[in-house]
């Protein structure tokens, strides 16, 4: 398999990145090339031009500032996963890191790469929604911001993975701020759903202002795609959309029961 | 329209000449003459085609030639040493842990890695470290039971060479 001719542009700056887009409107960014370049391999995408953004420095790392993390968009998922102190200030987006791929996807796949693409199966969006993520799409501190749990906060991230790409048939990421026994927060998020990450306001709603035990877990996974459009909902060769939305309240549970556990509620 | 490019692979400079669609594997098999590394799935699933890139594992199927110029690269070719298998190509030879063949220059590149970030590992950790490279013949056992020797080997040798090792002191 090989990929369609194209130009290569290798960007050495954000603002030469910028220009270089600008003078070549059909051009595509590249990353760590982890969905891009399977996709041109397989002739989904022939892009005339790619500009190539590894060179650029800067762009990679983890930095943290006060009550966030700044993730360079250039950071593989390899360094957020194995990142200690990413476990502990945002566990969701660190345990979705880890579940990405394979090893060697890790270590070459890059956040802000995942996050541009949005694959629908993929596992950060959801993520990084329920961690109340901030994307930075402009300029020269381009990246992903995402703020610190406090001592009352937990979350974390389960899937049910395509058996052949490991791509999420169904991710569930869920972040609970609890007060006393009861949810003062909850942000609750799914992939491979829609054709987006999607938060799954039903079941967050179900949960609120409730007393965090296996009730309410299983109600909010009762209710986990009562704000969806069904005719929306992804149906595939893999998983028919009424199978999707079983999976939907069976995985919603499993991330409530992980993330309660962690809170020490459960 | 091919660009000149200068590739750093198991310590030696190479200068070629490719269209910036070629993908690193193809460059080191066709350009370079480096057939370690295999071409399987093409579609960064089998993992046969796995190199080191500045010390971490990479499916050399999903990376172009013309973005490793800088990097240092590292085939299966370069993990002995003056003729002496490396502890982990001794380790699948003893447990058996090849039948075709076809998949071990990855499953060694990527368990070496693995080693150098845990050098003491369960064989859960081993089958999830292994979860991007195939194996059609094997079943895994033999595989993990490699791993396992040796990364015992190389802890030997670590402390052997008067390293410190996990645990020890």
């Amino acid at each position: 398999m090989y990929p369609d001719e194209f130009e290569y542009h290798s960007a050495d700056s954000v603002e030469s990145a910028v220009s270089l887009l600008a003078e070549n409107p059909e051009a595509e960014l590249i990353a760590g090339g982890h969905s891009l370049l399977p996709t041109m391999k397989s002739g989904l995408a022939s892009p005339d031009a790619l500009v190539d953004i590894s060179g650029v420095d800067g762009l990679e790392g983890v930095e943290r500032d006060g009550d966030s993390t700044r993730i360079g968009a250039m950071t593989t998922y390899a360094e957020v996963a194995d990142d200690d102190q990413f476990w502990e200030d945002a566990t969701v987006v660190a345990e979705t890191a880890g579940e990405i791929g394979d090893r060697q996807v890790r270590n070459r796949g890059t956040v802000g790469g995942n996050i541009a693409h949005a694959d629908p199966a993929s596992d950060l969006p959801g993520a990084m929604l329920a961690a109340d993520a901030t994307v930075h799409v402009h300029g020269p501190d381009g990246g992903v911001e995402v703020p610190h749990e406090d001592g009352d906060t937990a979350s974390g991230y389960v899937k049910k993975p395509s058996p052949s790409s490991g791509y999420a048939m169904v991710g569930v990421a869920a972040r609970l701020t609890l007060d006393g026994d009861s949810v003062a927060d909850a942000r609750v998020a799914a992939n491979g759903v829609m054709d987006h990450g999607t938060r799954l306001s039903g079941a967050e709603d179900a949960l609120e202002d409730e007393t965090l035990d296996a009730d309410a877990v299983e109600a909010a996974g009762a209710a986990a795609g009562d704000d969806l459009d069904e005719y929306m909902v992804m149906e595939d060769q893999q998983a028919s959309a009424e199978f999707r939305l079983q999976l939907l309240s069976v995985y919603t549970e499993r991330a409530l029961e992980k993330v309660g556990e962690r809170a020490g509620a459960l | 329209m091919e660009r000149d490019i200068t590739l750093t692979v198991n310590g030696t400079e190479h200068e070629l000449s490719v269209e910036p669609r070629t993908l690193l594997i193809h460059a080191l098999r066709d350009e370079m003459g480096y057939t370690g590394p295999n071409v399987g799935c093409e579609s960064s699933t089998c993992g046969t085609c796995t190199v080191h890139v500045d010390g971490k594992a990479v499916k050399a199927c999903t990376e172009l030639a013309v973005r490793a110029e800088g990097s240092e690269i590292t085939t299966i070719e370069a993990l002995n040493e003056d003729g002496e298998l490396h502890p982990l190509q001794e380790s699948f030879q003893e447990e058996h842990g090849l039948q075709c063949g076809y998949c071990t220059p990855g499953m060694v590149m990527t368990a070496a890695e693995f080693l150098e970030e845990e050098p003491d590992p369960d064989r859960e950790e081993i089958r999830e470290a292994l979860e991007g490279n195939l194996c059609r013949c094997t079943g895994y056992q033999n595989i993990v039971n490699a791993v396992e020797t040796g990364a015992e080997k190389m802890r030997t040798e670590t402390a052997a060479d008067g390293g410190t090792v996990e645990g020890g002191d």
